[in-house]
């Protein structure tokens, strides 16, 4: 069964062709973009939201213009890359009694905050207010207990109201109306006047830098691929820290520039590429050069169902494909009212493919086969992740499937956040055992 | 038989009761993955509702179909249906709740052949003023389903017999918990836990034929036992009667419980209203949480500091499905909230099976701590 999906044929029987590549020229910027967002939340006189990087974030957004936050996931992520401090962190929180086999960002972002350490300097800084979404089993509990702990307000919004081919008026209703709870509750614990045009433009901003991440996402079905998935952690880690700022969804247009002339040149992300993979879940952050021995054997991830999804806006386009979001203002719809900017805003994040995940494995499991046939993939590597129950849920359904459809996979068990549960020589081995499998020895 | 032999004889016996059932009144069965479930509306429309639960068998069959970071509760229940002891099963369904159990539901889908099934998105925000207006609607959607399903339409008068059994079980079995309150409870808390569980897999009506009885015999019922210390039993799913038999056995008596085989399932009515949909919408957004639906607030803690109260207990035991996060993400909190109040707590950790001499030395250590004051 294995042996029958072939992909489009790239490199093979042809020797080692080289490609030309190159660093990306929005490297510095990217970098940059992301310090200073840190460096804001921490900086006085700003009025501070802790939350998930799921949560409808334009709508805090609306109490005024000098609203900042932190986004625990991605938060958690850098100091995994850390990892004496990740270590420190998950000590911290075990010492207070919470299990180890908890979500690794939830664990690692408090014990963080029993520390009171932030991990670009200084003291935890304190949030005002917590905003969440919820879809896990873990987002509701993580800030309950980070506005028990600092004793500030939280609201929260539930999102999981089930798969966007089941959404209907009640769906959308039971969100929408939750959004205009937290409104009013974020209104009167923070004493601001609510502003919706910058609601509505943060709602703008959010349909734009993630449609757009989408589009850069598909530049990479070209050969060669532009980018390898390592790179786009760099790219896809501001949609997850400011999706809603015009600045990032900006830069995301640069992005997308950029990899246009790189696909237009033929600049590849790695010399060789004989190999074009994909893997899911949130990679361990501490493993990233998992990626760069993936190159001895002359392979590349040219993606991953997590970096293309959890930030980008897909549809189906009219020539069959799987593409970028069309907007509602590439629509040439007109938002005028915090009720319309509203709905407009959970149809859209209700509709994100990661979330699909939650409530029927095999509407991933067909994604993943699509992803297979329009990225010209040899295989897969699925992470069975023990630090995120979401992504790693119907994960074992995922990897029957793509068996079942001829499509090579590999899977390897580790954890995004806690190096602990690691076995870096055992995850090596069994790349080896896998490209060996696809036939590409190392070079 | 006497009838609390009856109420474990029917947990022990669950597949032959409703294959036997279903033989008697031809009528469908739906398996069911969670207490979120709203069996009100199962039984209108004439289906025997049944809970899906493991066997405490050591299995090897999940593996493929679910990573071993997920919980061994939901990895058991699929262990059930894989090895086909659920064959008499029409259909299957469940009430959105943990990411666990949700595996267990759309695995079964996948590779367990079966008529019918639907998956309910009960809301997890339940302190919303939005989620009752929610529910109803997605009950709303569920009814039509059923009523596809079944060939028949459900009546508002199907409803409301639905909500009459639900409750007149539910009635019955706190008066039955009202008896644990007693100094020396007439009944012992492995037979709750029988009654309660069976209550999840036998008709609602000949169970409650079966608590009238009980009811009847309460009074004059007198247990050859010492009560003991007076324990609760807090924390996740928890069907595992060996264990409980172990720590009635160290001189203990587990006088009321908060999980979803005791009283969270069962506490809560639903309040009757004109509109019965939203009357059981109601009921289960109201109902004592899951941890994974209680929050921003975590409104579970002050019901179980009442009904350690209310039941004079002594300390709790805190039990935990191995990974499950929603539990996880309550205990800590929950430990130190109880010790406030002046409740001991002793942690385990559950799996598909338990170690119950290791168990037994912790639960006696667990005693001697409650002791402590006795000796000094």
């Amino acid at each position: 069964m294995m042996a029958t999906f072939t992909g489009n044929d790239t490199n093979m029987g042809a020797g080692l062709k080289r490609y030309p590549t190159k660093p990306l020229d929005c490297w510095k910027k990217a970098k940059e973009l992301r310090q200073r967002y840190y460096e804001q939340y921490a900086a006085p006189g700003k009025l501070r939201w802790a939350g998930s990087a799921w949560a409808l974030d334009p709508i805090p957004a609306g109490l005024g213009e000098d609203v900042v936050h932190l986004t625990g996931e991605p938060y958690a992520a850098a100091i995994a890359f850390n990892k004496d401090f990740a270590v420190r962190c998950q000590e911290a929180a075990e010492a207070h009694g919470w299990a180890r086999d908890l979500c690794a960002y939830f664990r690692t972002y408090i014990g963080g905050m029993f520390l009171d350490e932030y991990a670009f300097g200084g003291k935890y800084p304190k949030p005002d207010f917590c905003f969440t979404g919820h879809i896990c089993c873990t987002h509701g509990k993580w800030y309950e207990l980070v506005s028990e702990y600092k004793k500030v307000p939280y609201v929260a919004i539930d999102v999981g109201v089930g798969a966007s081919g089941d959404l209907n008026a009640n769906k959308i209703d039971y969100v929408v109306n939750q959004a205009h709870e937290a409104i009013e509750y974020l209104s009167k614990a923070t004493g601001r006047e609510y502003r919706d045009d910058l609601l509505i433009e943060a709602c703008k901003n959010l349909f734009r830098s993630t449609s757009t991440w989408a589009k850069v996402c598909c530049l990479n079905k070209n050969i060669p691929a532009p980018l390898d998935e390592k790179s786009m952690h760099s790219l896809y880690v501001l949609g997850t820290l400011d999706r809603t700022d015009k600045e990032f969804a900006d830069f995301y247009d640069e992005v997308l520039e950029e990899v246009k002339d790189r696909v237009a040149q033929g600049i590849a992300a790695i010399p060789v590429e004989r190999c074009r993979l994909m893997t899911d879940s949130q990679p361990p952050w501490y493993f990233l050069h998992f990626y760069r021995y993936l190159e001895q054997f002359g392979a590349v991830s040219v993606g991953s169902f997590y970096v293309n999804t959890l930030e980008g806006a897909w549809e189906d386009k009219p020539d069959g494909t799987w593409g970028a979001r069309t907007t509602p203002m590439e629509k040439g719809i007109e938002i005028r009212t915090r009720d319309q900017a509203l709905r407009l805003l959970a149809e859209w994040e209700l509709s994100r493919p990661q979330w699909q995940t939650f409530y029927d494995p095999q509407l991933k499991t067909d994604l993943l086969i699509r992803m297979a046939k329009e990225w010209s993939l040899k295989g897969f590597i699925l992470h069975y992740n023990r630090g995120c129950e979401g992504t790693s849920s119907g994960i074992a359904e995922n990897r029957l499937g793509l068996m079942k459809a001829g499509i090579p996979v590999m899977t390897y068990e580790a954890n995004m956040g806690d190096e602990r549960e690691f076995d870096e020589p055992r995850t090596l081995a069994r790349i080896d055992s896998f490209m060996e499998s696809l036939g590409f020895p190392k070079q | 038989m006497s009838v609390v032999d009856r109420f474990a004889n029917w947990w022990a016996n669950r597949h032959e009761y409703a294959k036997e059932w279903k033989a008697r009144t031809g009528g469908k069965v739906l398996g069911y993955f969670c207490t979120y479930m709203p069996e009100e509306m199962i039984i209108g429309a004439g289906i025997l509702p049944v809970r899906i639960l493991g066997s405490h068998e050591p299995q090897d069959v999940t593996e493929p179909y679910i990573f071993g970071m997920f919980c061994p509760f939901c990895r058991d229940c699929l262990a059930q249906g894989l090895k086909g002891r659920f064959d008499y099963l029409d259909g299957i369904s469940i009430a959105q709740s943990c990411l666990h159990i949700r595996q267990s539901y759309t695995s079964w889908k996948l590779h367990v052949p079966v008529d019918y099934s639907y998956y309910l998105c009960m809301p997890h925000h339940v302190q919303s003023p939005s989620a009752k207006p929610f529910y109803r609607g997605e009950l709303e959607a569920f009814k039509k389903s059923l009523e596809e399903w079944t060939g028949k339409p459900i009546t508002d008068q199907d409803l409301n017999r639905g909500i009459q059994i639900m409750n007149r079980n539910r009635q019955l079995m706190r008066q039955v918990y009202e008896y644990r309150k007693q100094p020396n409870p007439p009944i012992t808390g492995l037979e709750a836990m029988q009654i309660v569980i069976s209550s999840q897999m036998v008709d609602k009506e000949e169970h409650s034929r079966a608590l009238e009885e009980l009811l009847a015999e309460l009074p004059d019922r007198k247990l050859n036992r010492n009560t003991g210390a007076r324990l609760m039993l807090v924390g996740s799913e928890d069907d595992d009667t060996e264990f409980l038999k172990m720590v009635e056995s160290v001189g203990t008596t587990v006088v009321v419980d908060e999980h979803c085989t005791g009283t969270r399932y069962f506490w809560d009515d639903v309040v009757p209203n004109t509109d019965s949909l939203y009357a059981i919408a109601a009921r289960y957004v109201d109902r004592t949480p899951c941890p994974t639906k209680d929050w921003p607030e975590r409104r579970r803690f002050p019901r179980i500091l009442q009904f350690a109260k209310d039941y004079g207990v002594q300390g709790a035991i805190i039990i935990q499905q191995k990974f499950c996060d929603p539990h996880e993400a309550d205990i800590p909190p929950l430990t130190a909230y109880l010790k406030e109040h002046g409740i001991p707590t002793l942690f385990l950790e559950f799996d598909v099976t338990v170690p119950v001499g290791q168990f037994r030395i912790r639960v006696e250590a667990f005693l001697e701590t409650l002791s402590q004051e006795d000796l000094f």
